[in-house]
C-alpha cells in the first residue's frame, strides 16, 4: 500500500523538532557525551519504516532515535533516557547510542557496522519462529567498509535471511570523504553478494517508501535479503559539535587556535617534500569547504516532503501546529522531576 | 610558563621520531585531521586516513610491521578494538614465538581509553587488563605527559607490539571533541598534573616494566595507572591530613608488570590498595594480589575498580568508576586493622 504522504511528513517533523529539542538540552549541558543526531535522515528512516509493523525488527546504528519515534517508541522515556533519567527507557543506563525496545525487537549500538550482523539474527529468528516478518539493519556508507557488515550481507544471502539493509550515504566518514576510503561503488557491491539492490534519493521520503515497498516482497515470500543505497546529508554533522561543520560556521574560533602549530610543524626540518606538505596544509584548509558543499548540494528532506502537502494548506498548518505543541508537551512532561 | 598538553606530547615524540625513521608511517580513521600536526609536516604518504575498518588496517600494520615499517596505528577508542583484536591477540601477540624469534613486528597501537565524561559503555572502556592478559604485547597507561612522551618514545624503538592507551580526560583533543563539543561551562575531573606539563619537557625514553614511585608513604601502598594515579595522590593527601602515610605507585606498564617495584613497596607498608579502572574481575587488581602473594606478602588488600558495565548517566557513571571517595574508602578498610 502506498505510504500516506500526510503520516510520512508528521513523523519526519516530530522527529525533526524532538532532536532540536534534543540540540537545545544537549548545547545547555543537561546531555551528556557525544550526541548524533539524525537530522536529515528522516526521510529514510520515514520511508522504510512505513512499511514495517508487529513483529518486524529494527537494529540501529549511533542515530536510532528518529526510526524508534516513527516506530512508536515512547517520545517521553526517549527523552529521560537521552537525559540519562532513571525513568528513562533504558533507566539512564545507555544514553542515545544505546536505545533498547524488546517489544519493539529494536536495538542499538555505538559500534559502526554492529547493524549488520544484529539485522542478520533477528532475521533469523523471524525465518524460524515469525515468517514473513523482517528485520532491518540501518547504517552508514562508511560501515560498508567493516568486515563484520560485509560478512553480514553473505550470510544473509547465503541463509535466505529477510534483511533490509539500509544503507543511509551522507558521503562523510566523520572528517573523511568517503568515496576517497572506498573502493568500486557500494550497489554493485551489494549486488555482487547475490541481492537485489537499488539506490534512491533518500531526501524523498516517498520515493524512499516507494522503494522499500517494491523491495520489501522479495523478503516476505522468504526469497533473502536485499539492499537499499540512500543518499542523505547530516543537517548537524557527525555530532554536535562536529570540528568540520564548526570550521565552517565560526572559523575563526576553531582555525585559529589550529594555525600557528599547524605552520609550525608544516615549515619544521626534516619531513616531507614542500609539494606534498602544502598538499597537506591546503587539503587541512578546504576540507571544511568541502563538506559544507556537500551539504548544501542536497535538499532538506523536510522541506521536499512538505512541498507535496502545499496544495492542502489549512490541514498542513494544522498539522505543524499539532506536532509542535505535541512535541512542546513531551519536553515539559519529560523534564519534570518524578518523585 | 609555556604547557605541554597529554596529546601534543605524544605527537611531538612520534614526529621527533619520525623525522629521523621513514619507516614509521602514522594510518587510522580521520587522522589527517586528529594528527594534523604530522600530516602538515610528513605528508600524506606517511600519514595516512583509514576506511572505518579496523580489521583490516589493524591486521595490515602487522605485516607492514613485519614487512620494515613501523606503524604508528589509531584505534579511535579502546571500545573499537575489539572488532580487530584478532590481530593483536593471534598475530602481532605470537609472530615472535611462532617463529623462534627470528621475526618481530615492531608497531605502536595509539588508542584512546577511560571515562569520566558521559559517553556511555560502548565507549569508555579501558581494556587495559583484557588486553595485558595475552603474552607477547607490551601496553602501557601514561598518566602524564612527560611519561606519555618517554613512553613513546621507547615503543617507537621497541621491537614487538606495543598498545599505548590515552585517557580521554588527559587528552585534551579527545574530551574536547566527545566530551565538550565546543560547549562551555561542563565540569569534568580533569587532572592537571595528568593534562598538561612545563615547556620543554624532558627528552629521555620511560622504560617499559618501569613502575614510578611517585609519593612515597610507610603506612599504605595505593597503586594505579593513568587517572587514577591522581585519584591516588589526592587520596593520599587527605591520609595525610590525618597523620596516615600513603605511598602511591604509578605502574606505567602494565605489560611487562613492574612485580619488583611492587612487592618492595608494599613489603615495606603491608597494606595496599588498587585503584584501577579497567574491570574489576580478572584483570590488573586480581594480578597485582598474585604478584604479592606469589612473593611470599600477605598484605591487607583493596581494590577500587569497575564493576559492571559503565552506564551513561553521569551520576551513575560516578559512582561506577573509581573517585576519590571510593578511593578513601578502601584506604580506611585496610588501615582499619
Amino acid at each position: 500500500m502506498p505510504a500516506d504522504p500526510w503520516l510520512i511528513y508528521r513523523w519526519m517533523l516530530a522527529s525533526r523538532l524532538f532532536e532540536q529539542e534534543v540540540a537545545r538540552l544537549w548545547h545547555a549541558g543537561l546531555v551528556s557525551g557525544e550526541m548524533h543526531l539524525g537530522t536529515g535522515e528522516e526521510g529514510i528512516d520515514a520511508g522504510v519504516v512505513t512499511h514495517l509493523g508487529e513483529g518486524d525488527a529494527m537494529a540501529l546504528d549511533h542515530r536510532g532515535t528518529p526510526p524508534l519515534l516513527m516506530r512508536g517508541a515512547n517520545p517521553v522515556s526517549l527523552l529521560r533516557e537521552i537525559l540519562g533519567r532513571e525513568d528513562g527507557l533504558c533507566r539512564g543506563r545507555g544514553g542515545h547510542m544505546h536505545l533498547f525496545i524488546p517489544e519493539l525487537l529494536s536495538a542499538s549500538s555505538g559500534i559502526v557496522g554492529a547493524s549488520g550482523p544484529m539485522a542478520a539474527g533477528f532475521a533469523l529468528a523471524s525465518q524460524q519462529l515469525r515468517p514473513g516478518r523482517v528485520a532491518v539493519a540501518f547504517f552508514g556508507e562508511a560501515a560498508m567498509n567493516e568486515g563484520a557488515l560485509l560478512e553480514s550481507l553473505n550470510l544473509a544471502v547465503a541463509w535466505r535471511l529477510p534483511v533490509l539493509f539500509v544503507c543511509k550515504d551522507n558521503g562523510w566518514s566523520i572528517t573523511t570523504h568517503s568515496p576517497s576510503m572506498t573502493g568500486g561503488a557500494l550497489l554493485a557491491r551489494a549486488r555482487a553478494f547475490g541481492m537485489p539492490a537499488a539506490d534512491v534519493d533518500g531526501t524523498d521520503a516517498l520515493a524512499v517508501s516507494a522503494m522499500t515497498e517494491a523491495l520489501l516482497p522479495h523478503l516476505r515470500q522468504g526469497n533473502g535479503p536485499a539492499f537499499l543505497l540512500a543518499r542523505c546529508v547530516h543537517l548537524d554533522g557527525h555530532f554536535l559539535g562536529d570540528a568540520l561543520l564548526e570550521a565552517v560556521r565560526r572559523p575563526l574560533q576553531v582555525l585559529a587556535p589550529m594555525a600557528i602549530p599547524l605552520a609550525r610543524s608544516a615549515l619544521s626540518r626534516h619531513g616531507a617534500r614542500f609539494r606534498d606538505r602544502s598538499h597537506a596544509v591546503t587539503d587541512l584548509l578546504t576540507r571544511a569547504g568541502r563538506a559544507s558543499s556537500a551539504a548544501r548540494s542536497l535538499p532538506d528532506p523536510l522541506d521536499r516532503t512538505r512541498r507535496a502537502l502545499l496544495g492542502d494548506p489549512d490541514r498542513l498548518r494544522m498539522l505543524e501546529a499539532t506536532v509542535a505543541a505535541e512535541v512542546r508537551a513531551v519536553v515539559d512532561v519529560a523534564l519534570e522531576e518524578t518523585p | 610558563m609555556s604547557s605541554v598538553g597529554f596529546a601534543e606530547a605524544i605527537d611531538d615524540a612520534i614526529a621527533e621520531r619520525m623525522a629521523v625513521d621513514p619507516a614509521i608511517l602514522v594510518f587510522g580513521e580521520d587522522v589527517q585531521l586528529l594528527r594534523r600536526n604530522l600530516y602538515a609536516r610528513f605528508g600524506a604518504e606517511r600519514v595516512r586516513n583509514a576506511p572505518i575498518s579496523e580489521a583490516a588496517f589493524l591486521g595490515a600494520a602487522v605485516g607492514a610491521a613485519m614487512a620494515g615499517l613501523r606503524p604508528v596505528v589509531e584505534i579511535m577508542m579502546a571500545d573499537f578494538l575489539t572488532v580487530a583484536v584478532d590481530a593483536l591477540v593471534n598475530h602481532a601477540a605470537k609472530l615472535a614465538d611462532f617463529s623462534g624469534g627470528s621475526w618481530g613486528a615492531p608497531m605502536v597501537v595509539r588508542v584512546a581509553c577511560g571515562g569520566g565524561y558521559g559517553d556511555g559503555g560502548q565507549h569508555e572502556q579501558s581494556l587495559w587488563g583484557w588486553l595485558a592478559h595475552i603474552p607477547g604485547m607490551a601496553v602501557v597507561v601514561p598518566s602524564n605527559p612527560v611519561d606519555a612522551a618517554g613512553l613513546m618514545r621507547t615503543a617507537l624503538a621497541h621491537d614487538g607490539p606495543v598498545v599505548f592507551l590515552e585517557h580521554k580526560l588527559l587528552a585534551d583533543n579527545w574530551l574536547e571533541a566527545l566530551g565538550r563539543g565546543g560547549r562551555s561551562g561542563l565540569e569534568f575531573d580533569v587532572p592537571p598534573a595528568g593534562a598538561r606539563a612545563a615547556h620543554p619537557l624532558p627528552a629521555n625514553r620511560v622504560a617499559f616494566g618501569r613502575a614510578s614511585v611517585v609519593r612515597s608513604g610507610g603506612s599504605l601502598t595505593l597503586v594505579s595507572l593513568g587517572v587514577g594515579v591522581h585519584q591516588a595522590l589526592e587520596a593520599a593527601e587527605a591520609l595525610a591530613e590525618d597523620g596516615i602515610s600513603a605511598g602511591v605507585i604509578d605502574l606505567r606498564s602494565v605489560s611487562p608488570l613492574d612485580r619488583g617495584c611492587l612487592v618492595e613497596q608494599v613489603g615495606q607498608t603491608g597494606r595496599v590498595v588498587v585503584v584501577d579502572e579497567d574491570y574489576l574481575r580478572f584483570g590488573l587488581s586480581g594480578e597485582i594480589a598474585a604478584c604479592l602473594l606469589e612473593a611470599g606478602l600477605r598484605p591487607r588488600f583493596a581494590r577500587v575498580a569497575t564493576e559492571g558495565t559503565i552506564p551513561f548517566a553521569r551520576h551513575l557513571e560516578r559512582s561506577a568508576l573509581p573517585n576519590p571517595d571510593r578511593v578513601m574508602r578502601a584506604c580506611r578498610q585496610v588501615l582499619s586493622s
